[in-house]
């Protein structure tokens, strides 16, 4: 275990550090940065005092350390449009993202999984059917389009949920129901597929034979090995949603990293894009750790290999 | 006369498949009486595990299953509903499969795989369950029992796996178990072992056994009546010497002929070839399947009446047309 943990940790960091030259590589690459600094009516001199003072004449190497080891301690560089520091203009966004993912996250796997083992157990059957429907549905469907039904439907017209913002929880019911459903369908197929697989295994015969009753051996025994590649394809999609959602967060008004990440780009405000990069591929690094050690946890084969 | 403790009469498992309805299981009879063995012996795809699958009420999806007669200990085992079918399974009647690698679950520890029967059939507390899982353990060879309680089955080689799915097959303290082919597939050393352990079980702990076997020598060895299956019907039964000694079914005449060291030990007793197919059990059939394989045959064989079962004597019953003549 303390092995495959170590092993793990090491590719993270590997992947973490190969992620932040390719980010810092992208900062460099979008233009001169001491031009854009000193702004466009400056002279030729003052770019270069700009150049100076903010130590970008050394050599690359010993930028990025620089830059990384600011980074690390959270300095992300500022907005070149509002001068705010990009790291506060994300922890200012992450919460509404984060509570959205979470919210989102919660309903799919409700959703997906209980209908992914029910549907493998009743192969065919008319449930089985409405549920790949559904599945087929809710990734076919525009989430902006679902988004804006379910405004009209439950907020307009019913009037039970708030349509807009998030002040209240009750704000993310429409939004987390909208991104819900388009993250439900990988999750119920990885479900559904690895139930059958599993339900076919001689051990759930044997589940059987001990004279095991049906919760026992539907959750124990065939679950139990069946949500492995689950917990995989959850961590990605959890990844997904906390990447934030421009078309969500738009039609919802919400005040998310979706949206900061759309408004950071059309303004051309390059460090907050790089810092959202950054941030999300550090959150796609983590949740892989952590089902990694899940998967470890959850199955012997790789925790005592 | 005290009844058997499983009784099967005219079981019948049909599978649908794209090319017609496969009669896997045609009107096999035999019954188990208890402290009893019975050996199920036949090649490879005659209907052995289905037929063993039926008697537990575990027949895969696909499968259909009818019988006149199919009963545990007097229990209609045709009209039980489910939840008492499985207050039967792991408890009174339990069964071990041929594969030990795939027939554990690899996430459970060993440990919990057994304590599991003790708790579905709430035979005691958690610490009577582990107690018996030790002993259990420990009677079948799977040392040291308490150490590898917690062990996860992909750690233990294929042989002690078996050992492990006899320990928990005996955990309910069941009246039969079923044994599908049981060391099929494990080393020639280890089978042995194995058969051995099983035999001493079975007397230590009164065991109706139904032992399902491709290997004649197992007969000989530990069986106290035989059943020849082919092609999804029975088609001889008696005792081993009976069966063994002075076969009257051409197949099971067959089977003896072509063991490599015929009527010697046990190793390598493997069922051989006899020359022919199987013909197709899709779609309907008559008369005496073994005819296109059987030196023997006459024109009287494609009849109806010629696998009509003659009993010769209690228990010792061959669907021949000849079955009378040659004695
Ligand atoms: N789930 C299934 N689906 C379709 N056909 C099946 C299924 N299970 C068994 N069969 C078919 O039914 C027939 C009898 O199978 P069974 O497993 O009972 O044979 P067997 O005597 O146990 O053979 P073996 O000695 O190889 O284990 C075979 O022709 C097999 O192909
Ligand atoms: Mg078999």
């Amino acid at each position: 275990m303390i092995r495959f943990l170590l092993r793990r940790l090491a590719i993270s960091v590997l992947v973490a550090l190969s992620v932040s030259i390719v980010a810092f590589a992208l900062l460099r690459m979008s233009g001169d940065l001491a031009q854009e600094l000193a702004g466009e009516r400056a002279t030729a001199e003052q770019v270069e005092a700009v150049r100076v003072a903010n130590g970008l004449d050394r050599p690359l190497p010993v930028q990025y350390l620089d830059w990384a080891q600011r980074a690390l301690r959270g300095d992300l560089g500022v907005s070149l449009f509002s001068g705010e520091p990009a790291a506060s203009l994300i922890a200012a966004r992450l919460p509404v993202t984060a509570t959205l993912a979470l919210t989102s996250m919660a309903l799919a796997l409700a959703l997906a999984v209980p209908l992914g083992v029910i549907a493998a157990t009743r192969p065919n059957s008319w449930i089985d059917r409405v549920s790949l429907m559904l599945a087929v549905f809710g990734q076919a469907i525009p989430n902006f389009w679902f988004g804006l039904i379910l405004m009209l439907v439950f907020g307009v017209y019913l009037r039970w949920t708030p349509i807009s913002g998030s002040d209240t929880l009750a704000h993310f019911v429409l939004p987390s129901v909208t991104l819900g459903l388009s993250a439900m369908p990988a999750i119920m197929r990885m479900t559904r597929s690895g139930m059958i697989d599993a339900l076919d295994a001689d051990y759930v015969r044997t589940a059987r034979a001990k004279g095991l009753l049906m919760p026992a051996v539907l959750v124990r025994h065939a679950l139990r090995n069946a949500v492995l590649p689950v917990v995989s394809i959850t961590a990605v999609q959890l990844g997904a949603l906390l990447g934030g959602s421009v078309v969500v967060e738009s039609v919802f008004a919400l005040n998310g990293i979706g949206q900061l990440a759309y408004q950071s780009i059309q303004r051309l405000d390059f460090p907050v894009v790089q810092a959202i990069v950054l941030m999300v591929s550090f959150i796609y690094i983590v949740l892989t750790f952590l089902s990694d050690i899940a998967n470890a946890r959850l199955d012997p084969r790789i925790r005592l290999a | 006369m005290t009844m058997p403790l499983l009784e099967v009469e005219g079981l019948r498992v049909t599978i649908d498949g794209p090319a017609g309805t496969l009669r896997a299981v045609d009107g096999v009879g035999f019954s188990v009486g208890r402290g009893e063995t019975l050996c199920l012996v036949g090649e490879s795809g005659c209907g052995k595990s289905l037929t063993a699958l039926a008697a537990m009420r575990l027949l895969p999806r696909a499968a259909r299953m009818t019988a006149d007669r199919l009963a545990f200990d007097g229990l209609d085992l045709t009209s039980l509903p489910e939840r008492a079918l499985a207050d039967l399974r792991g408890r009174r009647m339990a069964m071990i499969f041929q594969d030990p690698m795939t027939a554990l679950n690899p996430v459970h520890t060993v440990g919990d795989q057994l304590v599991e029967v003790f708790d579905r059939h709430r035979l005691g507390s958690r610490a009577e369950g582990r107690d018996r899982a030790v002993r259990l353990l420990e009677r079948t060879g799977v040392r040291p029992a308490a150490e590898r309680m917690g062990q996860y089955p992909h750690q233990l080689s294929g042989g002690l796996r078996q050992r492990v799915m006899i320990a928990m097959a005996l955990m309910g303290d069941p009246e039969l178990l079923i044994a599908d082919e049981p060391t099929t597939a494990l080393d020639v050393t280890i089978q042995a072992q194995i058969l051995r352990l099983l035999r001493e079980l079975q007397r230590e702990f009164a065991l109706g056994l139904l032992l399902i076997t491709h290997n004649l020598g197992i007969v000989a060895r530990v069986a106290d009546r035989v059943a020849v299956m082919y092609a999804g019907r029975v088609v001889e039964t008696g005792t081993p010497s009976e069966v063994l000694g002075d076969p009257r079914h051409p197949y099971t005449r067959g089977l003896l002929s072509c063991l490599p060291g015929a009527g010697r030990g046990p190793r390598g007793s493997r069922l051989g070839a006899i020359p022919g197919v199987v013909p197709s059990l899709v779609g309907p059939v008559d008369g005496c399947l073994f005819r296109n394989r059987c030196g023997e045959a006459e024109a009287d064989c494609a009849t109806t009446a010629a696998e009509a079962p003659r009993t010769l004597a209690p228990g010792r019953i061959v669907r021949c047309l000849k079955a009378g003549v040659t004695a």
